[in-house]
């Protein structure tokens, strides 16, 4: 109760409500009793920061209804600014998240689009894509030339001239290779399916015709044999044809005709099904052109482990084989006809061990170019 | 010489919180500063209350005493306004280097560092008095901010007497002394 009225008297004295007596008592006490002169001081303290306090407080309840009253009358711009100057506001105050919030849509649309694409399935036929060649007139131009000068040459060479064969414009064109010394090539099916005349060319540029002496389109593979007087058969074959499938990873290399001259690739087997699980094909990791198609696939000892059919259109450098297996299965049908019945193929490869350079230098006389009006 | 007089008559009134003067400062600025605010990604809100707090700055410094306005209480308030929100606005991360306007400013450096230190001085005794919990917030509000005698405090409040009030209002005031004194020393030790 004692401290209750000291306090009392302590406030009365810090507002000055005290009778002149009273104060002239109570400041003798202050001076003889340290803790009452220690509470005047920190009461006077807490009573101005209660104050100031209480002004700050009471200027902040009175500036928020002037704030009300002037909006009200119309003297400031109200809170919520109408029509145009509201839209205005919004998109002031949201521009940031309107910003953000449209990258972030934009991005997840990008990415859900990329993640559709990329997962959903697509149509084969728009990924496969045969490389056979469309010969252009040019090239048709040249060639006809070459052939002209190798007729003139045969003319000087042999006095009975034979008949000019009419120009034949070769639409298509592709690769093939020798099985044999007697002239059976093998290319793709799609080159020559559609051809009545068959030219092949060889690396030094001459010219022979060729016919189709078997054609197994769904396995894409074409038999065709030179008949031509002008050509002279080899005496045998430097490479083979391999029996046992390939490994993957192992490298590979081929030969074929992009352009009018022989082009060299090397890569390796990637996979051992092509195209959508394809078994009669592998898929093979190299660099291949319209041209390349019907070219030997060689391993490192210079055997062919497939002709090369097809490459991805999507996706640059997965091209498609068939498996050289397949080339056994056609040859033994063909082996069935009377004709071709003592056909030899090369047993053995004789590039075995030899380099690169040697082993294409060696094989290049045996890859053809295919022409097929 | 007339506006200033005029100037120097509005910031007398505002010293003693005359509601005139109040309102007459805010209808002269408050538009200003909340074009400056909303032109510089801040809503309407944020105007209120940048305004708001630029005439409790002008207002502590007229209560000081001490206070001689140099220029027009327009420079004066667009300045302080348009500081505080430069803060605000790296408070939240949003700095812009240059807020856009056309207005001339004074330097309110020492203000603005014032008024922060008395206005967490005040949010200090806010948080203490919240703190306290009824009846002991509102008794000490009625006797100290409203400024009522305790006999009236006493009827409003349901009290037999005086005397009962008072020693009620004893234990209040000791809890909030005790938690104002340790967060004054907590803050002043800190700053």
């Amino acid at each position: 109760m004692d401290d209750i009225k000291l306090l009392d008297a302590v406030e009365r004295y810090i507002r000055g409500e005290m009778t002149p007596d009273e104060r002239l008592h109570f400041e003798q006490l202050r001076k003889t009793n340290a803790d009452v002169d220690q509470l005047v001081v920190e009461h006077t303290l807490f009573l101005q920061q209660m104050n100031r306090f209480s002004e700050w407080k009471k200027f902040k309840t009175d500036l928020q209804e002037v704030h009300a009253e002037l909006a009200e009358q119309g003297e400031i711009n109200s809170d919520r600014p109408r029509g145009r100057a509201k839209v205005v506001y919004l998109w002031r105050k949201y521009k940031r998240v309107t910003a953000i919030a449209a990258s972030i849509a934009g991005i997840t649309t990008i990415g859900f689009t990329a993640l559709v694409w990329s997962v959903a399935p697509k149509a084969p036929t728009s990924e496969l894509e045969m490389l056979k060649r469309k010969v252009d007139i040019q090239e048709i131009k040249s060639k006809q030339l070459q052939t002209d000068l190798n007729h003139v040459k045969d003319k000087v060479n042999t006095p009975v001239s034979a008949p000019t064969p009419a120009p034949i414009e070769f639409k298509s064109g592709g690769t093939g290779f020798l099985i044999d010394a007697k002239g059976l090539m093998i290319t793709n099916a799609h080159i020559v399916k559609n051809s009545r005349n068959i030219r092949v060319v060889n690396a030094r540029g001459q010219q022979f015709n060729a016919f189709v002496v078997r054609l197994d389109v769904p396995r894409d593979v074409a038999v065709i044999k030179i008949d031509d007087d002008q050509f002279k058969p080899p005496i045998s074959l430097p490479y083979s044809i391999r029996k046992s499938s390939t490994d993957i990873a192992e490298p590979v290399f081929t030969l074929g005709y992009p352009r009018d001259e022989i082009v060299y690739g090397e890569g390796y087997l990637s996979a051992r099904t092509g195209f959508n699980g394809d078994t009669l094909s592998c898929q093979i990791s190299i660099a291949a052109n319209p041209g390349n198609s019907g070219g030997p696939i060689f391993d490192h000892n210079g055997d062919v482990i497939g002709i090369l059919t097809s490459k991805e259109t999507e996706t640059e450098g997965v091209v498609f084989a068939v498996q050289s297996k397949y080339i056994y299965r056609v040859l033994d049908d063909l082996k069935k006809s009377p004709l071709y019945k003592n056909m030899k193929l090369p047993a053995k490869s004789t590039l075995n061990g030899l380099e690169k350079t040697q082993q294409v230098k060696k094989i290049q006389d045996f890859v053809f170019m295919v022409k097929g009006d | 010489m007339k506006a200033e007089s005029s100037e120097k008559a509005l910031l007398q009134g505002l010293a003693q919180s005359d509601k005139k003067a109040i309102e007459t400062i805010y209808k002269e600025n408050f538009n200003m500063i909340q074009s400056l605010i909303l032109n510089n990604s801040g809503s309407a809100d944020d105007a209120k209350d940048i305004f708001q707090e630029t005439m409790i700055v002008l207002y502590e410094r007229v209560r000081s005493g001490t206070f001689e306005l140099n220029c027009l209480i327009k420079t004066y308030v667009y300045s302080v306004s348009r500081r505080l929100w430069l803060k605000r606005l790296q408070q939240m991360n949003r700095y812009t280097p240059s807020l856009d306007g056309l207005h001339e400013t004074v330097p309110v450096e020492e203000e603005i560092e014032e008024h922060e230190r008395m206005n967490s001085e005040f949010e200090m005794m806010n948080k203490a008095i919240g703190s306290l919990g009824e009846p002991c917030k509102s008794l000490l509000e009625a006797y100290y901010l409203e400024k009522k005698n305790m006999q009236e405090i006493a009827r409003s409040f349901g009290y037999t007497n005086a005397d009962n009030a008072k020693n009620q209002k004893y234990k209040c005031l000791m809890r909030l002394k005790k938690i104002f004194f340790a967060q004054y020393k907590n803050g002043n030790g800190n700053g």
